[in-house]
């Protein structure tokens, strides 16, 4: 009897997983075997393995490696150094505040601080460097995207932080290792299920990013996101965006095992 | 299970109460379905004044709607959710909503007005006879330059893009059909083009154009241009004269080789209720003196032969915003090229972008 009535609360759970989940995933994959004039066809696989679509995969890969690495690379640090401080929770809320506002606000404000006339370059004019092109460019992209993507790469890692034993640490200083030592053969180690999880929610998206490409690397910047945007939205060709949606999810279900928490006793 | 059901009654009799209030509010305001009119234009593209005196003169009650892209506004009327009387899309749309049979023709007998109309805008090829689309506004695509960066030199030709001097200066829009359409035209082959040997040789052309180009953007152009972001900007006219009113630096010009001619047309959707009252409206906007008045507000180039008698001389002689015949001869309107050709088109600019880096 309780059995039962616990599976009927799970019925809308189920409805909105089959609904918003397996639904639309099966959609794409159907979409994707019909062409412009909606006759079946595998081409658009064919012409997924051209060489346009093979270098923005590519590209895609590159820039959302690169997102993804100067987020660690900035984010490790700053949660390192939150456990540290008194007023941890202040200090993450205040981290995590500009996450609050929306993505496109956030773009044009880089638009206004990176432009000729804009806060960085009279930066630069002030001490002497002169006025450079900071929008539109590569740095430009992943500064903004890094900067975007910061707190989901923080959260995680400050998470696996804060839970370390901290008499792990002084055992490992009693023992005579030096601060790297400790570092790299305890901390690290111990939080790299944080590091694993920062890193997929950052190089996921950023493997699909469309509108910072646009905003503020002015279309320079090509991704998979731009291309399927450009399909589904301005050549209407739903099954060439579809088989390029299929290829993301194909990577992404990659992702998730390659960086997925192994089992215990493996490792 | 029991308090289920109960939430679910709650909620479906507070929709029934809000229901009959809104009906109620609508009735006392003089919303009653024989009399409104519902409008879907496009943001801040009507002299609201005039949705006044059409309400005094004629006792119909407005409903004033906006959209901003060509593709939301078919999707909402496609849904069929309100009922629109009117809808102002553009002319590349309107030949698809002829095709996908979603517009009610129009009976000119109804549209005395229409004679004031300038038959250069008229009978156009996405609309033969104009059956079915009523000319609203119309303009071009040019080039829009900063004589305060570039000093006196002057641009007069598609052509000029391409001096080196114009190193990482150029704005393009994110839109294939303008960006191969420039290349085109420079060429000397048209706009509709369906040559595959022509387009490829237009997008190596653009290929060549990558030193020069700063960024490809959307509607931030303006914004962009406006701030002196860039010297030079591909762009339509209407962004040109609103950039013009912001920005005394700049000027624009309809190059020498021809260029893309535009309209945004009236249309009455098949959802229409009110197709009487659609009719009334449409001969209203075409009456010369109220065209001029909207003229004025929007600052777009008015098909109404008749109106810029009412306007300013100054704007009116304006040839940057309305070329003399000899110039209009040489502008084009896109054609519906077709799913697959406008699909090559967008493979090309795709890869004109890959190339870009």
């Amino acid at each position: 009897m309780k059995s039962k009535s616990r599976n009927f609360y799970l019925i809308p759970y189920v409805i909105w997983i089959a609904l918003f989940v397996v639904m639309p995933i099966l959609l794409v994959l159907y979409y994707s075997f019909f062409d412009i004039d909606g006759q079946f066809t595998l081409d658009n696989y064919k012409k997924f393995f051209t060489p346009v679509y093979l270098k923005m995969t590519f590209s895609s890969f590159w820039y959302a490696f690169l997102i993804t690495l100067f987020t660690l690379l900035v984010a490790y640090p700053i949660a390192y150094l939150l456990t540290k401080t008194k007023h941890k929770q202040l200090l993450l809320l205040l981290i995590i505040l500009p996450s609050w506002i929306n993505l496109l606000l956030k773009a044009y404000a880089f638009i206004g601080i990176f432009g000729t006339y804009g806060a960085a370059n009279s930066f630069l004019e002030v001490i002497g460097i002169g006025t450079k092109q900071i929008l539109f460019t590569d740095f430009s992209f992943i500064f903004v995207s890094v900067y975007i993507f910061l707190p989901f790469m923080i959260l995680p890692i400050f998470n696996a932080l804060d839970e370390l034993n901290p008499s792990l640490v002084d055992a490992s200083n009693d023992l005579g290792a030096s601060k790297w030592t400790t570092f790299l053969r305890v901390i690290f180690p111990l939080t790299i299920d944080g590091v694993k999880s920062g890193c997929q929610i950052v190089f996921i998206p950023a493997l699909s990013l469309f509108m910072l490409t646009r905003l503020i690397a002015g279309n320079r910047v090509i991704t998979l996101g731009t291309a399927i945007e450009q399909h589904f939205l301005v050549t209407q060709d739903w099954g060439m965006g579809a088989t390029i949606a299929v290829f993301l999810i194909i990577a992404m279900v990659l992702i998730m095992i390659l960086t997925g928490k192994r089992k215990r006793g493996i490792l | 299970m029991k308090e289920l059901i109960r939430a679910l009654l709650a909620v479906l009799i507070v929709s029934f109460i809000l229901i009959f209030i809104v009906f109620r509010l609508n009735s006392s305001q003089g919303y009653t379905s024989g009399n409104t009119l519902t409008i879907f234009n496009w943001g801040d593209y009507i002299d609201e004044d005039l949705i006044k005196q059409f309400e005094e003169e004629t006792g119909i009650k407005v409903i004033y709607e906006t959209f901003d892209s060509n593709e939301a506004m078919l999707t909402k009327i496609e849904q069929g959710g309100t009922a629109y009387d009117i809808a102002v899309p553009s002319e590349y749309i309107i030949d698809k909503m002829i095709q996908e049979d979603l517009l009610l023709p129009i009976d000119h007998s109804k549209l005395p007005n229409f004679q004031y109309l300038d038959s250069r805008f008229l009978d156009l090829p996405f609309d033969h006879g104009n059956k079915y689309s009523i000319p609203y506004f119309w303009g071009t695509v040019g080039i829009l330059y900063n004589t305060k960066i570039l000093g006196d030199r002057e641009l007069t030709s598609w052509n000029d893009l391409w001096d080196p001097a114009f190193k990482n200066q150029i704005l393009l829009v994110d839109s294939a059909r303008e960006v191969l359409g420039m290349s085109l035209n420079s060429l000397g082959y048209s706009l509709n083009d369906k040559n595959k040997d022509h387009l490829q040789e237009a997008k190596e052309k653009i290929d060549a154009l990558t030193p020069n180009i700063k960024a490809i953007v959307g509607d931030e152009n303006r914004l962009l241009l406006q701030n002196e972001e860039a010297a030079i900007g591909l762009v339509w006219s209407g962004t040109a004269q609103e950039i013009m009113w912001e920005n005394e630096n700049v000027e624009y010009v309809i190059p020498e080789e021809g260029s893309n001619l535009w309209f945004d047309n009236m249309v009455i959707p098949k959802t229409a209720k009110n197709v009487e009252a659609a009719h009334a409206f449409i001969n209203f906007m075409l009456d010369p003196e109220v065209a001029a008045q909207n003229t004025d507000y929007v600052g777009y180039s008015t098909p109404n032969k008749e109106a810029l008698k009412f306007m300013d001389e100054e704007v009116v002689s304006d040839e940057r915003f309305y070329p003399d015949e000899e110039m209009t001869s040489k502008l084009e309107v896109y054609e519906n090229l077709g799913k697959r050709m406008l699909a090559h088109y967008n493979d090309l600019f795709l890869e004109f972008k890959m190339h870009t880096k």
